[in-house]
């Protein structure tokens, strides 16, 4: 137990469109049956660390019902355990936390209370596999300051919304643009970092007396030559899931086989909160192809290229293809969806026909299948 | 001071050799059911859905899947700092040492579990049935009655009394009488084995009949209480409850919760069955598999095409397989080419390619005809059935093979094939 953990888990952002009206991008949906979080959090406890702090902010109340006990992780209770922290008020100040730097500032005491002397932060909108201890070992190889874990993205993916990274033969940063409107290469920082507990209260504390809240900018960027930071290139699955397109896609990855053998069949496991659903169940007329279900779904029509999360109930004769319908969503009768996401706990009337023609629709209708 | 109005007893020690293989390596209640659960999920759901929070599980009958299965009870909720789930095996004594030797014998021999629980009342219940049952209205209805014991009953068809334990009862419910398995029964209301003693009267029968061997319920503790004049009443039970103690009653329970409605559903948002999830991931669907009337649960993949069956966690179904009427367990694969019909596949099982089962004429088994019924083939648990082999109807197959030891690549219907192992 050399490192306690921070999940950064308080973003929202536009790109996200309608689906974070109902929660935090750490608490979406992933793959069926998980939620972003939960791959932070599998990594965390793959990697023996046994104190994690959760901070969030943004829509919190379905991230903290699904962290609401720390079994599900095998996190410990006494010694170390899992911990979410809300911005509260104080005799201090009454405001929500400000920026990254600003949450882990409000919550400082969580990291001047422990003993372990590094910490790992992450962030819980990405879908990865990662043991922190080899990122840690290579940060103590290194004498860094700060171990960013970093990844070259193909030709094919827009850096533009991440932090962009330049490094030197060493490995040692020597360039970090923060959304570059326009970026000098294609290595962009997966928001993974690793850095002394005692460095990082120094640095967090040293920020909020200059009024800055953004670990980004105001600690990455603007510290990059006076301190030792250093790239950690991975080549492994990584995906961030903040825009709709990406968590589209990310979801329609786990439709190929070697994604889904990486993730559900490969050690270690992703964990996730047990639902106690009963099995997904296919009456007659069911025609199901290329797709994921998940337990307490009911099929009766047609399902194509899709990922069914858990409680979904497809009526007769409906006709999805290319969509993720999120948890608990009630199709009825003679409906076609195509390429589109349907919100959580939505009841799509029986006739209905939604397709996305330019992209992804997002479809978002009331749960009132009580009064129908 | 500790202290819970009620406590269950759980009977979970049983072999239940009429499942045949699917008992060898574990107790009945830990036999899996429905896709995800194991038989004991019916009775640990019902205690904490009831709000009965203390549960001793009583085990003897090789208890490891069950000890695993229950933990601390963490599933079911039943974690808790006072109460919760204990399993209690049997221990060694100063005198008399000896193994649970009948259902009350096991009760007998757990007082002082009981009695650290200042109970007034304790149910006593047999983890080998499937059914939903609110214990509390039970009591309640115990209460109202001012009973000493009170014994869940339910109508059974008149032609079918005879192989049950019978209640007579008054119009108030009140027991008048009992017949065990009676030639012509006077009434058609059957003991289902769940009974709620008022505390002192069940410690109090115990100890006086402590020297009776085999110590059983129905034979010794009930007609005990019966003959000291004590209140007894059968408390009637309407809805569904299967004992799946048979490998063709097994099978048939499984089968009925793929029907379009079930009778016994398990999506209702009431009374939900808890059991302990392994495996968490989605389902994945091939391009080319069909899936009609079955339940898979979570891990599973299927590339070929399954009908009327009922698939468990983390099961592989190879492509242009055909898989009919069959419960195939956690973790089974199967491979590609295989035509699989009531096939009853346990857990971890590994069935090659081009396999055939449930092939040929119905024979009747060789060795216990009154088991491997009904067409039914029975594959045992972490079994290895080798490509190309054809299997008949009524057989079992236990142990891992290779397609050498088949003359003819066939096991033809009836036979039994069980390698002692270990």
């Amino acid at each position: 137990m050399r490192a306690i953990g921070i999940i950064l888990a308080g973003g929202n952002n536009h790109r996200m469109k309608e689906l974070t009206k109902k929660r935090a991008i750490a608490a979406m949906p992933i793959a069926g049956s998980y939620r972003g979080i939960d791959f932070a959090l599998s990594n965390m406890t793959n990697s023996h660390i046994q104190k994690v702090g959760v901070f969030t902010q943004y829509n919190a109340k379905s991230l903290t019902q699904h962290l609401s006990s720390s079994k599900w992780w095998d996190f410990g209770r006494k010694q170390g355990g899992l911990f979410v922290f809300t911005p509260s008020m104080t005799s201090d100040h009454s405001f929500w936390s400000r920026g990254t730097a600003d949450s882990i500032y409000q919550n400082i005491s969580f990291l001047k209370d422990s003993h372990e002397p590094y910490v790992i932060i992450a962030s819980g909108d990405c879908v990865y596999k990662m043991n922190y201890n080899k990122v840690l070992e290579y940060h103590i190889a290194k004498k860094a300051d700060i171990t960013v874990v970093c990844k070259e993205l193909p030709a094919s993916e827009s850096v533009e919304r991440f932090g962009v990274l330049t490094m030197n033969e060493d490995q040692r940063i020597v360039d970090f643009e923060e959304k570059p409107v326009e970026a000098k290469g294609r290595t962009i920082s997966c928001g993974i970092y690793v850095i002394r507990r005692r460095q990082l209260i120094e640095l967090i504390e040293k920020a909020e007396e200059e009024d800055r809240h953004d670990f980004v900018s105001d600690i990455l960027v603007r510290y990059r030559n006076q301190k030792r930071i250093y790239g950690y290139k991975i080549d492994s699955y990584w995906k961030n899931i903040a825009t709709v397109n990406d968590y589209f896609k990310t979801n329609m990855d786990f439709l190929k086989p070697e994604v889904r053998d990486y993730f559900f069949n490969q050690y270690p496991d992703v964990y996730s909160k047990v639902d106690d659903l009963p099995p997904a169940k296919y009456n007659v007329g069911s025609q199901v192809h290329n797709s994921l279900a998940s337990s307490g779904c009911i099929i009766n029509g047609t399902v194509q290229d899709s990922v069914l999360f858990k409680k979904v109930f497809v009526g007769n004769n409906c006709f999805i293809k290319n969509s993720i319908i999120l948890n608990d969503v009630y199709i009825g009768d003679n409906t076609h969806i195509e390429n589109c996401i349907v919100e959580s706990h939505g009841t799509i009337r029986a006739n209905s026909y939604y397709k996305g023609e330019n992209g992804v629709q997002i479809v978002i209708e009331r749960s009132d299948r009580f009064f129908l | 001071m500790i202290k819970k109005e009620i406590i269950a007893m759980l009977l979970a020690g049983g072999q239940g050799s009429r499942l045949g293989v699917l008992t060898t390596h574990m107790a009945k209640p830990a036999v899996p059911f429905g896709g995800k659960y194991r038989i004991i999920d019916f009775p640990l759901s019902n205690c904490i859905n009831s709000g009965i929070d203390t549960v001793g599980v009583l085990t003897q009958y090789q208890p490891l899947k069950l000890n695993s299965h229950i933990g601390i009870g963490t599933p079911w909720d039943l974690d808790r700092y006072i109460g919760g789930v204990t399993v209690l095996p049997p221990f060694e004594k100063n005198v008399n040492s000896e193994w649970y030797t009948g259902t009350a014998n096991a009760i007998l021999q757990n007082i002082e579990y009981m009695e650290s629980y200042n109970p007034d009342y304790v149910l006593i219940l047999s983890g080998d049935h499937i059914y939903k049952m609110d214990y509390e209205v039970m009591l309640d209805f115990h209460k109202e009655n001012d009973a000493d014991v009170t014994i869940a009953a339910m109508p059974v068809p008149m032609e079918e009394a005879k192989r049950f334990g019978i209640v007579i009862t008054d119009d108030n419910r009140k027991i008048t009488d009992f017949e065990e398995k009676p030639e012509h029964p006077r009434s058609n209301l059957a003991s289902m084995g769940i009974y709620i003693f008022s505390w002192s009267v069940l410690k109090e029968a115990l100890i006086a009949l402590a020297d009776q061997s085999s110590l059983d319920f129905g034979k010794h503790v009930i007609p005990y209480c019966h003959d000291k004049q004590q209140r007894l009443f059968a408390y009637e039970y309407n809805s569904y409850w299967k004992d799946v103690g048979t490998l063709n009653s097994y099978w048939e329970a499984n089968m009925e919760l793929i029907d379009i409605i079930p009778e016994f559903n398990l999506y209702e948002e009431y009374w939900r069955i808890f059991t302990k999830s392994e495996i968490v991931t989605p389902q994945f669907i091939g391009n080319e598999s069909e899936i009609e009337k079955s339940i898979i649960g979570e891990g599973s993949q299927i590339f070929g095409k399954v009908y009327n069956s009922v698939l468990g966690c983390g099961v592989t179904i190879g492509k242009d397989t055909v898989v009919r009427d069959s419960i195939i367990m956690n973790s089974t694969v199967i491979g590609e080419n295989c035509n699989i019909e009531r096939g009853i596949i346990a857990e971890e099982a590994i069935i090659g390619n081009r396999v055939t089962i449930g092939n040929g004429d119905e024979v009747e088994n060789e060795t216990d005809p009154t088991i491997y019924t009904h067409g039914l083939v029975t594959i045992a648990e972490k079994s290895e059935i080798p490509s190309g082999l054809t299997i008949g109807k009524n057989s079992v197959l236990s142990g891992i093979f290779t397609i050498d030891e088949f003359a003819g690549e066939t096991v033809s219907s009836g036979k039994t094939v069980i390698k002692e192992e270990r």
